[in-house]
Protein backbone atom coordinates (compact mmCIF):
# COMPACT_ATOMS: atom_id res chain seq x y z
CA UNK A 1 0.00 0.00 0.00
CA UNK A 2 1.16 3.39 -0.76
CA UNK A 3 1.92 6.08 1.77
CA UNK A 4 -0.38 8.10 -0.56
CA UNK A 5 -3.45 6.22 0.09
CA UNK A 6 -3.29 7.04 3.91
CA UNK A 7 -4.15 10.88 2.96
CA UNK A 8 -8.04 9.66 1.68
CA UNK A 9 -10.77 11.91 3.45
CA UNK A 10 -13.84 10.59 2.52
CA UNK A 11 -15.45 7.11 3.33
CA UNK A 12 -15.21 4.63 0.46
CA UNK A 13 -18.66 5.03 -1.98
CA UNK A 14 -19.34 3.59 -5.42
CA UNK A 15 -19.68 5.92 -8.03
CA UNK A 16 -21.56 6.13 -11.50
CA UNK A 17 -21.88 8.45 -14.11
CA UNK A 18 -24.80 8.00 -16.04
CA UNK A 19 -25.17 9.86 -20.06
CA UNK A 20 -29.14 10.36 -19.52
CA UNK A 21 -31.68 11.33 -16.94
CA UNK A 22 -33.38 8.02 -17.29
CA UNK A 23 -30.54 6.08 -16.08
CA UNK A 24 -29.94 8.35 -13.19
CA UNK A 25 -33.61 7.88 -12.33
CA UNK A 26 -32.84 4.13 -12.51
CA UNK A 27 -29.71 3.85 -10.12
CA UNK A 28 -31.86 6.53 -7.57
CA UNK A 29 -34.71 4.26 -7.70
CA UNK A 30 -32.47 1.11 -7.73
CA UNK A 31 -30.41 2.18 -3.97
CA UNK A 32 -33.33 4.22 -2.43
CA UNK A 33 -31.35 6.70 0.34
CA UNK A 34 -27.97 4.94 -0.09
CA UNK A 35 -27.18 7.13 -2.97
CA UNK A 36 -26.81 10.66 -3.55
CA UNK A 37 -26.78 12.54 -6.62
CA UNK A 38 -23.72 14.76 -7.28
CA UNK A 39 -23.85 17.95 -9.04
CA UNK A 40 -21.35 20.79 -8.57
CA UNK A 41 -19.87 18.86 -5.12
CA UNK A 42 -19.13 21.90 -3.57
CA UNK A 43 -21.39 21.20 -1.00
CA UNK A 44 -21.28 17.10 -1.15
CA UNK A 45 -17.75 17.02 -1.43
CA UNK A 46 -16.97 18.59 1.98
CA UNK A 47 -20.01 17.40 3.91
CA UNK A 48 -17.87 13.90 2.32
CA UNK A 49 -14.57 14.78 3.19
CA UNK A 50 -15.72 15.81 6.99
CA UNK A 51 -17.73 12.32 7.04
CA UNK A 52 -20.87 14.13 7.71
CA UNK A 53 -22.32 12.42 4.09
CA UNK A 54 -21.32 8.47 4.15
CA UNK A 55 -23.93 7.57 0.91
CA UNK A 56 -22.98 4.00 -0.94
CA UNK A 57 -23.24 5.43 -4.36
CA UNK A 58 -22.99 8.91 -6.01
CA UNK A 59 -24.72 9.55 -8.83
CA UNK A 60 -23.05 12.35 -11.01
CA UNK A 61 -25.34 14.19 -12.90
CA UNK A 62 -22.26 16.20 -14.81
CA UNK A 63 -22.57 13.99 -18.14
CA UNK A 64 -26.62 14.68 -18.73
CA UNK A 65 -26.58 16.74 -21.24
CA UNK A 66 -30.47 17.79 -21.13
CA UNK A 67 -29.68 18.84 -17.20
CA UNK A 68 -27.17 21.99 -18.54
CA UNK A 69 -29.79 23.45 -20.82
CA UNK A 70 -30.69 26.72 -20.38
CA UNK A 71 -33.36 28.92 -22.76
CA UNK A 72 -36.67 31.09 -23.00
CA UNK A 73 -39.94 29.92 -23.77
CA UNK A 74 -43.45 29.89 -22.98
CA UNK A 75 -42.95 33.21 -20.87
CA UNK A 76 -40.59 31.38 -19.23
CA UNK A 77 -36.70 30.79 -18.64
CA UNK A 78 -35.84 27.55 -18.03
CA UNK A 79 -32.04 26.39 -15.85
CA UNK A 80 -31.31 23.49 -16.08
CA UNK A 81 -30.71 21.91 -12.75
CA UNK A 82 -26.98 21.55 -13.74
CA UNK A 83 -26.27 24.62 -14.87
CA UNK A 84 -23.68 26.19 -13.57
CA UNK A 85 -23.65 29.53 -11.18
CA UNK A 86 -20.80 30.64 -13.07
CA UNK A 87 -22.38 30.33 -16.17
CA UNK A 88 -26.22 31.66 -15.69
CA UNK A 89 -24.53 34.43 -14.00
CA UNK A 90 -22.51 35.57 -17.49
CA UNK A 91 -25.74 34.44 -19.57
CA UNK A 92 -27.38 37.76 -21.25
CA UNK A 93 -31.00 35.92 -20.80
CA UNK A 94 -30.83 35.63 -16.92
CA UNK A 95 -29.68 39.34 -16.65
CA UNK A 96 -32.56 40.30 -18.90
CA UNK A 97 -35.25 37.98 -18.19
CA UNK A 98 -34.56 37.20 -13.76
CA UNK A 99 -32.00 40.31 -13.06
CA UNK A 100 -32.57 39.23 -9.33
CA UNK A 101 -31.07 36.12 -10.10
CA UNK A 102 -27.88 37.70 -11.90
CA UNK A 103 -27.80 39.87 -9.20
CA UNK A 104 -27.82 37.21 -6.37
CA UNK A 105 -25.48 34.42 -8.09
CA UNK A 106 -21.90 36.43 -8.07
CA UNK A 107 -22.81 36.62 -4.28
CA UNK A 108 -22.53 32.95 -4.01
CA UNK A 109 -18.91 31.97 -1.88
CA UNK A 110 -16.17 32.71 -4.98
CA UNK A 111 -15.27 32.63 -8.57
CA UNK A 112 -14.21 29.30 -8.39
CA UNK A 113 -17.04 27.89 -6.01
CA UNK A 114 -19.08 28.53 -8.78
CA UNK A 115 -17.49 27.41 -11.79
CA UNK A 116 -18.64 24.43 -10.65
CA UNK A 117 -21.18 25.05 -8.47
CA UNK A 118 -24.93 24.64 -9.90
CA UNK A 119 -28.44 25.88 -9.75
CA UNK A 120 -29.76 23.09 -9.04
CA UNK A 121 -27.08 21.43 -6.39
CA UNK A 122 -27.59 25.13 -4.83
CA UNK A 123 -31.48 24.59 -4.33
CA UNK A 124 -31.86 21.20 -3.26
CA UNK A 125 -28.96 21.43 -0.65
CA UNK A 126 -31.29 24.26 1.06
CA UNK A 127 -28.88 25.92 2.81
CA UNK A 128 -31.13 28.28 4.99
CA UNK A 129 -28.51 31.27 4.41
CA UNK A 130 -28.08 30.82 0.63
CA UNK A 131 -29.39 33.04 -1.80
CA UNK A 132 -30.84 31.10 -4.28
CA UNK A 133 -33.64 29.46 -2.10
CA UNK A 134 -34.98 33.19 -1.13
CA UNK A 135 -34.67 34.39 -4.60
CA UNK A 136 -36.49 31.25 -5.82
CA UNK A 137 -39.31 32.39 -3.36
CA UNK A 138 -39.55 35.96 -4.66
CA UNK A 139 -39.55 35.02 -8.23
CA UNK A 140 -42.19 33.10 -7.75
CA UNK A 141 -40.18 30.10 -9.13
CA UNK A 142 -41.26 26.63 -10.06
CA UNK A 143 -39.15 23.71 -9.48
CA UNK A 144 -39.21 20.86 -11.44
CA UNK A 145 -38.42 17.24 -9.98
CA UNK A 146 -38.70 13.79 -11.74
CA UNK A 147 -38.34 9.92 -10.36
CA UNK A 148 -39.05 6.61 -11.59
CA UNK A 149 -41.50 6.14 -9.54
CA UNK A 150 -43.74 9.08 -9.66
CA UNK A 151 -43.10 10.74 -13.14
CA UNK A 152 -42.41 14.29 -13.87
CA UNK A 153 -43.85 16.94 -11.16
CA UNK A 154 -43.50 20.89 -10.50
CA UNK A 155 -43.56 21.98 -7.05
CA UNK A 156 -43.77 26.24 -6.13
CA UNK A 157 -40.53 27.70 -4.60
CA UNK A 158 -43.32 28.14 -1.79
CA UNK A 159 -43.57 24.87 -1.13
CA UNK A 160 -40.20 22.98 -2.27
CA UNK A 161 -38.20 24.21 0.68
CA UNK A 162 -39.68 22.43 3.63
CA UNK A 163 -36.99 22.79 6.55
CA UNK A 164 -33.92 23.03 7.94
CA UNK A 165 -31.45 21.68 4.71
CA UNK A 166 -34.25 19.63 3.39
CA UNK A 167 -37.08 20.22 0.64
CA UNK A 168 -39.76 18.45 -0.96
CA UNK A 169 -37.40 16.08 -3.01
CA UNK A 170 -37.74 12.43 -2.20
CA UNK A 171 -34.61 10.11 -2.06
CA UNK A 172 -34.87 8.69 -5.55
CA UNK A 173 -35.87 12.10 -7.15
CA UNK A 174 -34.05 14.52 -8.87
CA UNK A 175 -34.67 18.31 -9.49
CA UNK A 176 -33.79 18.66 -13.23
CA UNK A 177 -34.96 22.48 -13.77
CA UNK A 178 -35.94 26.12 -12.57
CA UNK A 179 -38.74 28.06 -14.44
CA UNK A 180 -38.53 31.66 -13.86
CA UNK A 181 -41.79 32.97 -15.00
CA UNK A 182 -41.68 36.40 -17.09
CA UNK A 183 -41.52 39.86 -15.24
CA UNK A 184 -44.61 41.78 -15.51
CA UNK A 185 -44.26 45.19 -17.18
CA UNK A 186 -43.07 47.84 -14.56
CA UNK A 187 -41.59 45.28 -12.38
CA UNK A 188 -38.47 45.91 -10.50
CA UNK A 189 -36.20 43.31 -8.36
CA UNK A 190 -32.84 44.10 -5.70
CA UNK A 191 -30.98 41.64 -3.92
CA UNK A 192 -28.93 42.79 -1.05
CA UNK A 193 -26.90 40.48 2.16
CA UNK A 194 -24.88 41.28 5.02
CA UNK A 195 -21.90 38.86 5.08
CA UNK A 196 -18.56 39.05 7.05
CA UNK A 197 -16.74 39.02 4.28
CA UNK A 198 -17.10 39.09 0.74
CA UNK A 199 -18.48 35.95 -0.57
CA UNK A 200 -19.18 34.52 2.72
CA UNK A 201 -22.95 32.93 3.76
CA UNK A 202 -24.85 36.18 4.12
CA UNK A 203 -25.56 36.50 8.02
CA UNK A 204 -29.13 37.68 6.60
CA UNK A 205 -30.11 38.37 2.61
CA UNK A 206 -32.95 40.00 1.29
CA UNK A 207 -34.32 39.57 -2.03
CA UNK A 208 -37.44 41.96 -2.82
CA UNK A 209 -39.49 42.81 -6.01
CA UNK A 210 -42.04 46.12 -6.36
CA UNK A 211 -44.41 46.07 -9.47
CA UNK A 212 -45.94 49.81 -9.85
CA UNK A 213 -49.40 50.34 -11.02
CA UNK A 214 -49.22 52.07 -14.18
CA UNK A 215 -51.57 54.25 -14.21
CA UNK A 216 -51.51 55.24 -10.01
CA UNK A 217 -48.13 55.38 -9.75
CA UNK A 218 -48.88 53.38 -6.88
CA UNK A 219 -47.64 49.83 -5.12
CA UNK A 220 -49.66 47.29 -7.45
CA UNK A 221 -47.51 44.43 -5.62
CA UNK A 222 -44.90 43.69 -3.57
CA UNK A 223 -42.90 40.19 -2.58
CA UNK A 224 -39.81 40.22 0.20
CA UNK A 225 -38.20 37.28 0.99
CA UNK A 226 -35.16 36.63 3.67
CA UNK A 227 -32.83 34.23 4.20
CA UNK A 228 -30.53 33.05 7.06
CA UNK A 229 -33.46 34.11 9.39
CA UNK A 230 -34.79 30.65 10.24
CA UNK A 231 -34.84 27.27 9.17
CA UNK A 232 -35.86 27.97 5.54
CA UNK A 233 -36.06 30.83 3.56
CA UNK A 234 -38.57 33.60 4.60
CA UNK A 235 -41.47 35.21 2.33
CA UNK A 236 -42.57 37.37 4.25
CA UNK A 237 -46.71 38.00 3.09
CA UNK A 238 -48.05 40.20 5.57
CA UNK A 239 -45.32 42.42 5.39
CA UNK A 240 -46.10 42.59 1.68
CA UNK A 241 -49.84 42.99 2.02
CA UNK A 242 -49.26 46.28 3.80
CA UNK A 243 -47.53 47.52 0.87
CA UNK A 244 -50.56 47.18 -1.90
CA UNK A 245 -52.05 50.14 -3.27
CA UNK A 246 -49.55 52.38 -1.02
CA UNK A 247 -47.36 55.35 -1.80
CA UNK A 248 -43.89 54.01 -2.75
CA UNK A 249 -42.33 56.36 -0.61
CA UNK A 250 -39.74 55.77 1.72
CA UNK A 251 -41.91 55.65 4.94
CA UNK A 252 -44.02 52.94 3.67
CA UNK A 253 -40.55 50.91 2.98
CA UNK A 254 -39.47 52.03 6.63
CA UNK A 255 -42.62 50.73 8.12
CA UNK A 256 -42.87 47.79 6.06
CA UNK A 257 -38.80 46.99 7.76
CA UNK A 258 -40.20 47.21 10.81
CA UNK A 259 -43.27 44.93 10.76
CA UNK A 260 -40.85 42.32 9.05
CA UNK A 261 -38.34 42.53 11.62
CA UNK A 262 -41.19 42.48 14.24
CA UNK A 263 -42.31 39.20 12.89
CA UNK A 264 -38.60 37.45 12.82
CA UNK A 265 -37.23 35.26 15.30
CA UNK A 266 -34.27 34.51 13.50
CA UNK A 267 -30.99 32.54 15.22
CA UNK A 268 -28.17 33.23 17.20
CA UNK A 269 -25.08 32.27 16.71
CA UNK A 270 -21.29 33.21 16.51
CA UNK A 271 -21.84 35.69 13.70
CA UNK A 272 -24.69 37.02 15.47
CA UNK A 273 -27.07 37.66 18.06
CA UNK A 274 -31.02 36.67 17.23
CA UNK A 275 -31.60 40.64 17.81
CA UNK A 276 -28.93 41.61 15.49
CA UNK A 277 -30.31 39.42 12.98
CA UNK A 278 -33.64 41.21 13.31
CA UNK A 279 -32.47 44.65 12.54
CA UNK A 280 -30.45 43.79 9.61
CA UNK A 281 -33.38 42.09 8.04
CA UNK A 282 -35.32 45.38 8.84
CA UNK A 283 -32.66 47.18 7.39
CA UNK A 284 -32.24 44.97 3.86
CA UNK A 285 -36.03 44.80 3.53
CA UNK A 286 -36.16 48.47 3.49
CA UNK A 287 -32.89 48.67 1.24
CA UNK A 288 -33.79 45.84 -1.04
CA UNK A 289 -37.98 47.09 -1.49
CA UNK A 290 -36.71 50.81 -1.75
CA UNK A 291 -34.22 49.86 -4.71
CA UNK A 292 -36.38 47.46 -6.69
CA UNK A 293 -39.25 50.72 -6.69
CA UNK A 294 -36.67 52.70 -8.32
CA UNK A 295 -35.57 50.13 -10.94
CA UNK A 296 -39.91 49.80 -11.29
CA UNK A 297 -39.95 53.38 -12.08
CA UNK A 298 -36.87 53.32 -14.16
CA UNK A 299 -38.60 50.10 -16.35
CA UNK A 300 -41.63 52.11 -16.77
CA UNK B 1 -14.34 -0.98 -3.69
CA UNK B 2 -14.91 -0.28 -7.80
CA UNK B 3 -11.53 1.08 -9.19
CA UNK B 4 -11.50 4.05 -11.68
CA UNK B 5 -9.51 4.81 -14.71
CA UNK B 6 -8.91 8.52 -14.86
CA UNK B 7 -7.41 9.75 -17.94
CA UNK B 8 -7.01 13.40 -18.15
CA UNK B 9 -4.69 16.28 -19.76
CA UNK B 10 -2.34 17.96 -17.24
CA UNK B 11 -0.37 20.96 -18.16
CA UNK B 12 -0.61 19.71 -22.01
CA UNK B 13 0.31 16.07 -21.05
CA UNK B 14 -1.82 13.29 -21.07
CA UNK B 15 -1.66 11.25 -17.88
CA UNK B 16 -3.59 8.51 -15.92
CA UNK B 17 -4.03 6.70 -13.19
CA UNK B 18 -6.19 4.16 -11.04
CA UNK B 19 -8.27 5.12 -8.52
CA UNK B 20 -11.16 5.08 -5.97
CA UNK B 21 -13.92 7.00 -6.37
CA UNK B 22 -13.32 9.06 -3.32
CA UNK B 23 -9.79 9.96 -4.33
CA UNK B 24 -9.83 13.84 -4.63
CA UNK B 25 -8.55 15.53 -7.43
CA UNK B 26 -6.26 16.99 -5.29
CA UNK B 27 -4.78 14.11 -3.97
CA UNK B 28 -4.53 12.65 -7.56
CA UNK B 29 -2.35 15.18 -8.28
CA UNK B 30 -0.20 15.05 -5.61
CA UNK B 31 0.34 11.33 -4.36
CA UNK B 32 -0.66 9.82 -7.59
CA UNK B 33 0.70 12.17 -10.28
CA UNK B 34 3.32 13.67 -8.09
CA UNK B 35 2.21 16.88 -9.11
CA UNK B 36 3.11 18.46 -5.49
CA UNK B 37 3.10 22.59 -6.44
CA UNK B 38 -1.22 22.36 -5.53
CA UNK B 39 -1.46 23.01 -1.90
CA UNK B 40 -3.65 21.72 0.88
CA UNK B 41 -4.39 24.07 3.20
CA UNK B 42 -8.49 23.44 4.29
CA UNK B 43 -9.28 20.86 2.62
CA UNK B 44 -13.15 21.89 2.34
CA UNK B 45 -12.97 24.78 -0.17
CA UNK B 46 -12.24 27.78 2.09
CA UNK B 47 -9.02 28.85 1.60
CA UNK B 48 -8.49 28.52 -1.81
CA UNK B 49 -4.15 26.85 -2.10
CA UNK B 50 -5.39 23.69 -3.84
CA UNK B 51 -6.91 26.00 -6.83
CA UNK B 52 -6.40 24.87 -10.45
CA UNK B 53 -7.76 25.44 -13.40
CA UNK B 54 -10.49 22.34 -15.33
CA UNK B 55 -10.97 23.23 -18.24
CA UNK B 56 -9.85 26.66 -18.43
CA UNK B 57 -12.14 27.26 -15.58
CA UNK B 58 -11.02 28.24 -11.88
CA UNK B 59 -11.91 25.14 -9.63
CA UNK B 60 -10.91 24.03 -6.21
CA UNK B 61 -9.33 20.79 -6.75
CA UNK B 62 -10.22 19.29 -2.59
CA UNK B 63 -13.81 19.61 -4.03
CA UNK B 64 -13.33 17.82 -7.02
CA UNK B 65 -13.26 14.05 -6.99
CA UNK B 66 -10.64 12.94 -9.54
CA UNK B 67 -12.85 10.99 -11.71
CA UNK B 68 -15.21 14.32 -12.11
CA UNK B 69 -11.83 15.31 -13.60
CA UNK B 70 -11.64 12.50 -16.80
CA UNK B 71 -11.36 13.77 -19.87
CA UNK B 72 -10.89 17.17 -18.52
CA UNK B 73 -7.76 19.45 -19.59
CA UNK B 74 -6.51 20.62 -15.66
CA UNK B 75 -3.77 23.34 -15.69
CA UNK B 76 -1.73 23.46 -12.25
CA UNK B 77 0.88 25.63 -11.35
CA UNK B 78 3.68 23.33 -12.79
CA UNK B 79 2.55 24.19 -16.07
CA UNK B 80 2.99 27.97 -15.87
CA UNK B 81 6.68 28.12 -16.51
CA UNK B 82 7.95 27.18 -20.04
CA UNK B 83 11.50 25.80 -20.62
CA UNK B 84 12.49 26.72 -16.92
CA UNK B 85 11.95 30.44 -17.46
CA UNK B 86 9.18 32.08 -15.59
CA UNK B 87 6.07 33.53 -17.43
CA UNK B 88 5.15 36.94 -17.29
CA UNK B 89 2.66 36.69 -14.20
CA UNK B 90 5.32 34.66 -12.01
CA UNK B 91 7.76 37.63 -12.94
CA UNK B 92 5.40 40.50 -11.19
CA UNK B 93 4.60 38.29 -8.76
CA UNK B 94 8.45 38.21 -7.89
CA UNK B 95 8.94 42.03 -8.70
CA UNK B 96 6.22 42.95 -6.02
CA UNK B 97 6.96 40.42 -3.55
CA UNK B 98 3.85 39.28 -3.44
CA UNK B 99 4.83 35.50 -1.66
CA UNK B 100 6.22 34.95 1.88
CA UNK B 101 6.09 31.31 2.69
CA UNK B 102 4.57 30.78 -0.64
CA UNK B 103 1.90 28.37 0.99
CA UNK B 104 -0.76 30.47 -0.77
CA UNK B 105 1.14 31.03 -3.93
CA UNK B 106 -0.24 28.06 -6.34
CA UNK B 107 -3.41 28.66 -5.71
CA UNK B 108 -3.25 32.89 -6.04
CA UNK B 109 -1.25 31.87 -8.98
CA UNK B 110 -4.23 30.09 -11.16
CA UNK B 111 -6.94 32.06 -9.47
CA UNK B 112 -5.10 34.85 -11.24
CA UNK B 113 -4.41 32.98 -14.04
CA UNK B 114 -8.39 33.22 -14.79
CA UNK B 115 -9.24 36.32 -13.90
CA UNK B 116 -6.47 37.65 -16.44
CA UNK B 117 -8.27 35.69 -19.60
CA UNK B 118 -11.24 36.90 -18.60
CA UNK B 119 -10.34 40.33 -18.23
CA UNK B 120 -7.03 41.22 -19.05
CA UNK B 121 -6.78 44.64 -17.53
CA UNK B 122 -8.84 44.43 -14.20
CA UNK B 123 -8.92 47.47 -11.77
CA UNK B 124 -8.02 47.15 -8.10
CA UNK B 125 -11.61 46.48 -7.09
CA UNK B 126 -12.05 43.57 -10.11
CA UNK B 127 -8.28 41.80 -8.81
CA UNK B 128 -9.70 42.15 -4.83
CA UNK B 129 -12.99 40.43 -5.82
CA UNK B 130 -11.37 37.49 -7.88
CA UNK B 131 -9.36 37.03 -5.22
CA UNK B 132 -11.52 37.13 -2.54
CA UNK B 133 -11.27 33.51 -2.17
CA UNK B 134 -7.92 32.79 -1.59
CA UNK B 135 -6.55 33.22 1.80
CA UNK B 136 -3.00 34.67 2.63
CA UNK B 137 -1.30 34.60 5.96
CA UNK B 138 1.89 36.12 5.15
CA UNK B 139 1.69 39.42 2.67
CA UNK B 140 -1.07 41.35 3.50
CA UNK B 141 -2.66 41.09 0.02
CA UNK B 142 -1.34 44.48 -1.27
CA UNK B 143 2.04 42.81 -2.52
CA UNK B 144 -0.15 40.38 -4.42
CA UNK B 145 -2.59 42.97 -5.69
CA UNK B 146 0.47 44.83 -6.95
CA UNK B 147 2.10 41.72 -8.62
CA UNK B 148 -1.29 40.98 -10.74
CA UNK B 149 -1.43 45.13 -11.50
CA UNK B 150 1.64 44.63 -12.59
CA UNK B 151 1.73 41.57 -14.82
CA UNK B 152 -1.66 43.16 -16.47
CA UNK B 153 0.71 45.94 -17.32
CA UNK B 154 -0.82 48.63 -15.25
CA UNK B 155 1.28 51.69 -14.36
CA UNK B 156 -1.10 52.37 -10.52
CA UNK B 157 0.85 49.55 -8.77
CA UNK B 158 3.09 51.05 -5.92
CA UNK B 159 6.86 50.05 -6.86
C1 LIG C 1 -16.13 28.18 0.31
C2 LIG C 1 -17.57 28.06 -0.09
C3 LIG C 1 -18.40 29.18 -0.02
C4 LIG C 1 -19.73 29.08 -0.39
N1 LIG C 1 -20.50 30.19 -0.27
C5 LIG C 1 -21.81 30.13 -0.60
C6 LIG C 1 -22.66 31.26 -0.48
O1 LIG C 1 -22.22 32.35 -0.09
N2 LIG C 1 -23.96 31.11 -0.82
C7 LIG C 1 -24.48 29.93 -1.27
O2 LIG C 1 -25.65 29.86 -1.56
N3 LIG C 1 -23.70 28.85 -1.41
C8 LIG C 1 -22.39 28.92 -1.09
N4 LIG C 1 -21.61 27.80 -1.22
C9 LIG C 1 -22.23 26.55 -1.71
C10 LIG C 1 -22.31 26.54 -3.23
O3 LIG C 1 -23.27 27.46 -3.70
C11 LIG C 1 -22.70 25.17 -3.73
O4 LIG C 1 -22.30 25.12 -5.06
C12 LIG C 1 -24.15 24.79 -3.69
O5 LIG C 1 -24.73 24.97 -2.44
C13 LIG C 1 -24.33 23.32 -4.03
O6 LIG C 1 -24.30 23.19 -5.39
P1 LIG C 1 -23.47 22.02 -6.06
O7 LIG C 1 -23.87 22.02 -7.48
O8 LIG C 1 -22.06 22.15 -5.75
O9 LIG C 1 -24.15 20.73 -5.38
P2 LIG C 1 -23.54 19.44 -4.65
O10 LIG C 1 -22.59 19.83 -3.61
O11 LIG C 1 -23.09 18.48 -5.68
O12 LIG C 1 -24.87 18.89 -4.02
C14 LIG C 1 -25.48 19.51 -2.90
C15 LIG C 1 -26.65 18.65 -2.41
O13 LIG C 1 -27.74 18.69 -3.32
C16 LIG C 1 -28.03 17.40 -3.85
N5 LIG C 1 -28.32 17.61 -5.27
C17 LIG C 1 -27.52 18.24 -6.17
N6 LIG C 1 -28.14 18.35 -7.36
C18 LIG C 1 -29.35 17.76 -7.23
C19 LIG C 1 -30.46 17.58 -8.11
N7 LIG C 1 -30.43 18.01 -9.39
N8 LIG C 1 -31.56 16.95 -7.64
C20 LIG C 1 -31.60 16.52 -6.35
N9 LIG C 1 -30.59 16.67 -5.47
C21 LIG C 1 -29.48 17.29 -5.90
C22 LIG C 1 -26.80 16.57 -3.57
O14 LIG C 1 -27.11 15.21 -3.44
C23 LIG C 1 -26.32 17.17 -2.26
O15 LIG C 1 -27.04 16.64 -1.19
C24 LIG C 1 -20.26 27.85 -0.87
C25 LIG C 1 -19.44 26.73 -0.96
C26 LIG C 1 -18.10 26.81 -0.58
C27 LIG C 1 -17.24 25.60 -0.66
S1 LIG D 1 -7.47 23.16 0.33
FE1 LIG D 1 -8.96 23.39 -1.20
S2 LIG D 1 -9.81 25.30 -0.68
FE2 LIG D 1 -8.49 24.95 0.99
S1 LIG E 1 2.71 33.85 1.39
FE1 LIG E 1 2.42 32.71 3.20
S2 LIG E 1 0.30 32.27 3.11
FE2 LIG E 1 0.55 33.61 1.47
Amino acid sequence: MRVGSLTVKPPPFDYSAPDTLEEALFLLGEAGDEARPLAGGQSLVPLLSLRLARPSLLVDLAGITTLRTLGAADGHLALGAMVRERQAERDVRVRRLAPVLADALPLIGHPAIRSRGTIGGSLSHADPAAELPAVALVLEAELVAESRARGRRSIAAANFFTGFFTTELAPDELLTSLRVPSPAPGTGWAVDEVARRHGDFAIVGAAAMVRLDTSTGRIGEARVALAGVGDTPVRLRETERMLDGAEPADGAFADAAEDAAARLSPPADVHGSAAYRRHIAGVLVRRTLKLAAQRAREAA
Amino acid sequence: MTSFDVELTVNGLARRATVEARRTLADFLREDLGLTGTHLGCEHGVCGACTVLVDGEPARSCLMLAVQARGADVRTVEGLAAGGKMNRLQEAMWDSHGFQCGFCTPGFLMQITALLADIPEPSEAEIREALSGNICRCTGYESIVNGVLRAAGATGFLE
